[in-house]
This record gives C-alpha cells, sequence and structure tokens, in this order.
C-alpha cells in the first residue's frame, strides 16, 4: 500500500510538472504582451516594468526562475492586481470557491441519494417519471440559467412581498451561500439521482437481498442496511472528480452572484495575459485536482476492500 | 380542536420572527437616511489605488473620494480651488499657495513638499508609472522619465511649507486642469518610504487627504468609505458612508440589486434597458467622454494607406445608422469628428466655434473611388481587407454591420478578426491590420488629448499615420497659450483628420442609467472619478 501511495504521489509530481510547463510556454507563445494597455509607455518605463516582472530576461531563465520560484511555493506578483501576489490570491479566494463547493456537494450528495431512492422505490410510477424529467432538464440546462432565473425570480417575491428573504447576490453569510450553492450543485444533483436510481435497481434481485427477504427483515432496514450501502459505492467514485470540478468550476455562478471566488481570476488571468496568475491558478487547480484524483483512489481501497486486492 | 391550533400560530409566529431576524441579519438597504449611508457596487475590484500608478477607471472612483490635489472639480466640473486655496500662472512657471487647514488624515498638515515628493517619484522612471507623461509640460519631466536626468531636477520646488512653485517645459495652457489628475496627488515622504511597493495595497497602508477614507477592503469582495474628520472641508460633505458590498462586472446582477433596493444606481445595457423601460423608472444618461472610430494602417505596404480606398469607405459610412439603428443604445451619439462634443473651445464648446464637415452618404462617389483605387493599383478584384476588433459583444456587432455595409454598397470583402484584449492590442502595436475599431478615452479637458494621438512620433498612432503639416499644427497647439491660436491649430488638424480620412469617426460612448430617487447632486465626470459623491446629499422622498 506504501508502495502503491508513493508511487501515485510520484505520478501526481510529474503531472503537475507537465501541467505547468506546457502552460507555460503556450502561454508565452500567445500573441500579446502582459505590460501592453490601450495607452502606450515610453521605452524606459516599459524597461523597469520588464525588470520587475523580469519579462527582460531570455525564456529559458524565466522558466528556470519560474520552476524555482513555483517549487518554493512562491508565483509572484499578479500583473493586473499590481499590488498583490498569487499566492494572496489564491488564499483570499480559494476558501470561498471552495465553501460553496462543497455546500454544493453536500446538497448534491443528499439530494442525490434521497431522489435517486425515491426514484428507484416508485419504479415507473408517475413520482419515478416526474424526477427523471427534473433529472434530464437540469442536467441539459446549463447552471447560468437558473442563476439568472432564480434571481430574476427571488427579486420579483422580493418586490412582490416587500421582504427579503434571501439576498440575490453578495457574500458574507450563510444565507449569501444558500441559493448559489444549490444552483451550482444542481447538475451534479441530477446526475447522482440518475446513477442512484440505477444503482438501487441494479441490486434489486441480487442474491443478498433475496437472503434479507427471506430473513423476514423489515422493508426499511434492507433499504438502509443493505441496499443503500451498496448502492451508494458508484457514487464515491464519482464523487472525487465531482468535488473538484465543483470547487474549481464555479465561475459563472459565482460571477452571476457576484462572489469573490477564485474562478473570477482564473478567467480574467487568461483574457488579460497575467501571466504570474495565470501560471499561479493553473497549477494550484492541477495539483488540486491530481491531489483529489490521489485521495479517491486511496479512500477506495478503505471503502471497497476488493479493489485494494487487485 | 382549538390547542393544535393555537400550536400552529406559534410556530407561526415564532417562524416569522425568525425570518425577520434571518432578513435583517443578511440586508441593509441602498440609503440609510439616519445615518447619511449609502450603498453601491463596482464594476471591478480597482487593481491598483496606488495613484502614482493607477490608469483604469475603478481606482480612479475610490482614489476621488480619499484624495484631492491642488485644484479640485465642482458639481458643475469647474475648476475650483483644492489644497490649493490660490495660485498664480504664467508662460514660464506657477506658483500655488497651500491652504494651511489641509490635513492628512492623520493629522499632519498637507504640505507643499508633499507635492515635490510626489511629482519627483512618479517621474522617477523605477516607479514605473504609466501616466508618467501627464507630468510632461513640468520642466525636465520628459528626460527625467527617459532616464537622462535625476528625479531631483523635476522643475518643482517648495518655496516655504505651504508654496509651491512649479517651472515649465513649455507653456501649458491645461495645466490647472492637470492638478485635478490622480496621478498629481500628494504623497507623505515618511509614510511612503515605510511602504514603497505596499503604498496604497491595503488599507493599514494608507493616508488620506480628501473627503473619505478607506476603512474596510477585502479584495474581490468590499469596500468601505467613512467622512474624514480631517478633511479641510468635512464640514460640506454631507454623505457619512459609501459602502461597497458587491463586485460584479455583470450588469444583469448589478440592476437585480438595484431593483432589490440594495443599492443606489445602476448602468443600463441593452437587456437590462428594456426591464426599466417596462418599470417606468426614470433613465438618465451621461457622455462618458470616449470617441469611437475607424482606424485605417496607413503604412505604405497595406493596401489601407490608400486614399481612395479610405473615400470609397467614408462616403458609404453614417454614423447615424450605426448609433441609432446598430447599437440601438441610446446614451450613444453620432461622432463626425476626432475632437467629441463636449470639449471646451475658445469661448463655447469646440465643436460649435469649429464645426466639422459633415461627409454625406455617395455610393455613386465611393464606387468612383473604389474604381480609381483598382486602376491604380492595376487590380481586377481587391484583396479581403482585414477589420480588427475586440470581442465585446458590441464590438462584434459594429464589425459585422461593417462587413455586410462594405460588401453591400462596394462589394468588398471584409475579414473580420476578433481578438481579445491583450491580443488586439499586439496586432495594433505591429501593424497587423488595415483598418482596427478604436476609441480615445481623454485624460483632460483640452482637445490635444485627442490631437496628439495622430502625431507622427506618438506611440499610440497604430496606424503610423504621417503627415508634416498635422505634425506642423500639433507643434503649434502644444507650444501657445493663446487659445484662438490653438483652437485654430486644433481646427485645421480637424480639416486634415476628414480630408485625408486618416480616420472615420463612429460614435461618442455615453452610458444610461437609474438612480434612486433619495440621492440627489451625483456628479457624473469624464475627468476623475466616476460618478462623485462629494456634493451629493440624501432627501427622503414620498412615496
Amino acid at each position: 500500500m506504501k508502495i502503491f501511495i508513493l508511487k501515485r504521489c510520484l505520478y501526481g509530481l510529474f503531472t503537475v510538472w507537465f501541467i505547468a510547463t506546457a502552460t507555460f510556454f503556450a502561454m508565452h507563445n500567445v500573441p500579446g504582451n502582459p505590460l501592453n494597455d490601450e495607452k502606450a509607455t515610453s521605452a524606459e518605463i516599459r524597461k523597469n516594468l520588464e525588470a520587475r516582472y523580469g519579462l527582460d530576461k531570455p525564456l529559458y531563465q524565466q522558466y528556470l526562475i519560474f520552476l524555482t520560484n513555483m517549487a518554493k511555493g512562491d508565483f509572484g506578483i499578479s500583473f493586473t492586481q499590481k499590488n498583490r501576489s498569487v499566492n494572496d490570491i489564491i488564499k483570499a479566494h480559494f476558501p470561498v470557491s471552495a465553501a460553496l463547493g462543497f455546500l454544493a456537494i453536500f446538497f448534491a450528495g443528499v439530494g442525490g441519494v434521497l431522489f435517486g431512492a425515491l426514484a428507484a422505490h416508485y419504479k415507473n410510477r408517475w413520482p419515478d417519471y416526474l424526477l427523471i424529467a427534473l433529472v434530464v432538464i437540469t442536467i441539459s440546462v446549463p447552471s447560468f440559467v437558473f442563476a439568472a432565473l432564480f434571481q430574476l425570480a427571488l427579486v420579483n417575491l422580493n418586490l412582490y412581498f416587500d421582504i427579503k428573504l434571501l439576498p440575490i447576490a453578495g457574500w458574507g453569510s450563510v444565507q449569501h451561500m444558500l441559493a448559489p450553492s444549490l444552483i451550482l450543485g444542481l447538475g451534479t444533483l441530477a446526475y447522482l439521482t440518475r446513477l442512484m436510481r440505477s444503482s438501487l435497481l441494479e441490486i434489486e434481485n441480487a442474491p443478498y437481498i433475496k437472503t434479507a427477504k427471506a430473513k423476514g427483515l423489515s422493508e426499511s432496514r434492507i433499504f438502509f442496511r443493505h441496499r443503500l450501502r451498496n448502492a451508494v459505492l458508484p457514487l464515491v467514485t464519482v464523487l472525487g472528480p465531482a468535488i473538484a470540478a465543483i470547487t474549481t468550476g464555479g465561475f459563472v455562478v459565482e460571477s452571476i452572484f457576484a462572489i469573490p471566488g477564485l474562478g473570477k481570476y482564473f478567467v480574467e488571468a487568461v483574457h488579460q495575459l497575467d501571466y504570474t496568475l495565470i501560471m499561479g491558478t493553473t497549477v494550484f487547480y492541477g495539483s488540486y485536482l491530481v491531489l483529489m484524483v490521489l485521495l479517491v483512489d486511496i479512500l477506495y481501497g478503505f471503502v471497497d476492500p476488493r479493489i485494494r486486492m487487485s | 380542536m382549538s390547542k393544535p391550533f393555537s400550536g400552529l400560530r406559534k410556530a407561526q409566529v415564532y417562524l416569522l420572527f425568525l425570518l425577520c431576524c434571518w432578513c435583517n441579519a443578511a440586508f441593509s438597504d441602498a440609503i440609510d437616511f439616519e445615518q447619511k449611508k449609502i450603498q453601491i457596487a463596482l464594476g471591478a475590484e480597482p487593481p491598483d489605488l496606488n495613484y502614482l500608478r493607477a490608469t483604469d477607471q475603478v481606482s480612479f472612483f475610490i482614489i476621488e473620494h480619499v484624495m484631492e490635489g491642488l485644484l479640485a472639480y465642482d458639481e458643475q466640473n469647474h475648476l475650483i480651488p483644492g489644497i490649493a486655496e490660490r495660485w498664480e500662472m504664467d508662460e514660464q512657471d506657477a506658483r500655488f499657495y497651500l491652504r494651511k487647514n489641509a490635513r492628512w488624515s492623520d493629522g499632519e498638515p498637507v504640505t507643499a513638499h508633499d507635492f515635490v515628493f510626489a511629482w519627483q517619484t512618479v517621474v522617477n522612471p523605477r516607479t514605473a508609472s504609466r501616466y508618467a507623461f501627464i507630468l510632461a509640460p513640468i520642466k525636465n519631466a520628459e528626460r527625467i522619465i527617459e532616464g537622462k536626468l535625476k528625479p531631483e531636477q523635476l522643475g518643482v520646488k517648495a518655496l516655504d511649507d505651504f508654496t509651491l512653485e512649479v517651472r515649465f517645459e513649455r507653456p501649458c495652457a491645461y495645466f490647472l486642469n492637470l492638478t485635478t489628475f490622480a496621478t498629481y496627488y500628494p504623497v507623505r515622504k515618511d509614510f511612503y518610504l515605510k511602504n514603497t511597493e505596499r503604498y496604497f495595497a491595503d488599507v493599514n497602508n494608507m493616508i488620506f487627504n480628501g473627503p473619505y477614507v478607506l476603512d474596510e477592503w477585502t479584495h474581490g469582495a468590499s469596500l468601505h468609505l467613512s467622512k474624514n474628520k480631517n478633511f479641510w472641508n468635512a464640514d460640506n460633505i454631507q454623505i457619512n458612508e459609501i459602502n461597497i458590498p458587491y463586485i460584479s462586472s455583470d450588469p444583469t446582477v448589478i440592476f437585480n440589486l438595484f431593483r432589490n433596493e440594495e443599492i443606489i444606481s445602476t448602468g443600463l445595457d441593452a437587456d437590462t434597458i428594456k426591464m426599466a423601460l417596462q418599470e417606468r423608472m426614470q433613465i438618465k444618461k451621461f457622455n462618458l467622454g470616449a470617441v469611437f472610430y475607424l482606424e485605417f494602417n496607413h503604412r505604405e505596404e497595406r493596401i489601407s494607406s490608400n486614399i481612395h480606398l479610405r473615400k470609397a469607405l467614408q462616403q458609404v459610412f453614417s454614423a447615424e445608422e450605426l448609433v441609432y439603428k446598430v447599437i440601438g443604445l441610446p446614451g450613444n451619439k453620432p461622432a463626425y469628428s476626432l475632437f467629441p462634443s463636449w470639449l471646451d473651445g475658445e469661448k463655447e464648446k469646440f465643436f460649435k466655434e469649429h464645426p466639422a464637415k459633415k461627409i454625406p452618404v455617395n455610393i455613386q462617389a465611393a464606387q468612383k473611388e473604389l474604381a480609381l483605387l483598382k486602376k491604380e493599383l492595376n487590380l481586377k478584384e481587391l484583396p479581403a481587407i482585414v477589420l480588427l476588433t475586440g470581442d465585446s459583444p458590441l464590438a462584434s456587432k459594429e464589425a459585422e454591420y461593417l462587413q455586410a455595409l462594405f460588401k453591400e454598397t462596394l462589394g468588398l470583402e471584409i475579414r473580420i478578426d476578433k481578438q481579445i484584449f491583450k491580443q488586439r492590442l499586439a496586432k495594433m502595436s505591429s501593424g497587423d491590420f488595415d483598418i482596427v475599431l478604436a476609441g480615445w478615452g481623454p485624460d483632460y479637458n483640452d482637445p490635444s488629448t485627442f490631437a496628439d494621438l495622430f502625431y507622427s512620433r506618438n506611440e499610440n498612432n497604430h496606424g503610423r499615420y504621417h503627415n508634416e503639416t498635422y505634425d506642423h499644427w500639433v507643434q503649434i497647439a502644444m507650444n501657445n497659450t493663446d487659445q484662438k491660436i490653438r483652437m485654430h491649430a486644433f481646427s485645421e488638424m480637424q480639416n486634415i483628420l476628414i480630408d485625408d480620412v486618416v480616420i472615420i469617426p463612429q460614435f461618442e460612448r455615453g452610458v444610461v442609467y437609474v438612480e434612486n430617487p433619495g440621492i440627489k447632486n451625483v456628479t457624473r465626470r469624464i475627468f476623475g472619478g466616476d460618478p462623485s459623491f462629494r456634493y451629493a446629499w440624501l432627501e427622503a422622498t414620498e412615496d
């Protein structure tokens, strides 16, 4: 097991290095210069700006400096947020994205299991059809549509009843988190519902369920003890990548709800060709994703001994 | 029967109570009349509040509220005394007499030395301030920026604590306007040296001499301004607090926040204006000051350097059609000149004293020009013309309109080259275009802020337009303070720009917005921080 973990860690490190290197050279090959602005600057000032960011050195040297600093965990000063280090930006904004993401995963997980179980329980009857129809809609409609609609509905409700039920945007309290995290998690919730339903139905006729029934166990005991626990396993598989995707991929929802998450910086960095911020966020997100996949791989062994054996 | 019912009632009351607590915790209103507090949203996080280096509108907005220069603008945007209570100026130098009651937010006086230190720091190439050029009228500034002289050699001196002397490199008719600009604001040496690179990076690296202090700043999320008790004119500042709990670039979100009565104003775009009209909101408009135009590439190897092509395009284009039928958003105005309609002339507005020649649409004449072009170049078919543009929805719409227009009227093939901001700039600088959708925002209230663009040595002259007569008139305007001579020079430049089709003016950019009727006298500004709440007050309206 130790060798397995060590091996995976090394692979992970290699992946991060590869992501960093590929991004570094791709970024420098994009036409345009991060120091260009609508208004031109004099040659002397430009030289000083280039020196400040190390752009006056040949590319291979810049790469070596970048690698050394990356190893130290220092990504330098952002080009667009001129007084902030990239580390500060990640430190300040990733926790926001992460909080939003984990709450979204919580909603998705709980909702997915619940609705999946309901659908399976009422198989081929109207609640099942209704839920599956909703699932199809939720998976096909992108989250920003729900976000915009939800916000509009909320404003109209507030205006109509002259009461403020939920904040329509912003960040700072639990209330602020509810709507965006629910919407962020909707897609995953729908996906998990479908997965849960099929997984429950698959094991419906498994021998151990038959045994349980034959033992005369109550319906609810069979459900919670045997069916649910076995059916949840495939969910854990998709949860790892889903956590990584949701905690990092909330850009649109963050933007609609004016939430100070990291997504905005990640996207803006590319638009503004903010070299240091592009590298910082890419390497950070890359490592995070690699770490999540690694954790799931390891956790898997604990959850299902059969996998560890193989 | 009655018991469970009353239980239910109790639960309802309790729930309602919880709901109220819930609601109170997370909200505050757009205006708090009692505490004289307002709430607004920003379109972006201020990228750099260090006013020695700041270049963007969001930063300028905050800086306008926390700092003050030698002069300031009043609510009609006329110059008024700021930190300087009076001044004397001629062609060679100027003297500013500072008010003795002007203080920094820690109670220390604002002195002439603070201005000397600030200006020397701006022109120091090590500061790498992009706006350093705006100090160019001051003696030696340009040579210091180029690294040829030392910052101490800048033509500015503190004669005593409250008298500042400025020597000019050349006569500068609009110098007083410049002193309101953020790059000219004072810096206290002791405080700056303690912070240097971190100056104005966070609330504890800041010290203010303006009407407000920035006392809270959670990056990317919120800012909070409170009235500066040490501001010399604090008694005339009516609004005590400006709270900024939202930062979003999405106009729909901002509009929703406004409808939800959480912020006092919002700009409108093509979508939100429809909703505002439906709800019968009172819509206001404001000219932002920037002019947009088609800029041609005048480098010899490009087809756009041929005057016949430029004349042909000029004669099929109608600014009215573009503004009213294509853009269709109120606030924007058709432009006929590089010099926008708000610019001051000698006595009246410049466009009234020197109206630009309007070129009527004449497709036949345009086709003749095109025939001349083909003959001159000995071509049967013209190559595709590259139209470089940004990636905003508005730019795309405009580019597609022009593509269709030039195809239909002249049979020209236009290839749209849509690029994100930095890549468009790179292509503009390297001359990789025939026509580019360009625009220019002014830095000060004088036509030269626009006219200099097509000076042959200006680095912002992306099309490399070169015309000695034009350069001559730029020099005349630059070296004179007699407004009559200067305005005549600008008028000559305006004629060249039209006759030689250096550019095709398109529109003057404006905004439409709605504002809570409880706030009065918010000043909209082309220069400096916009909007300004310095002169605003609150008045509860009866519903």
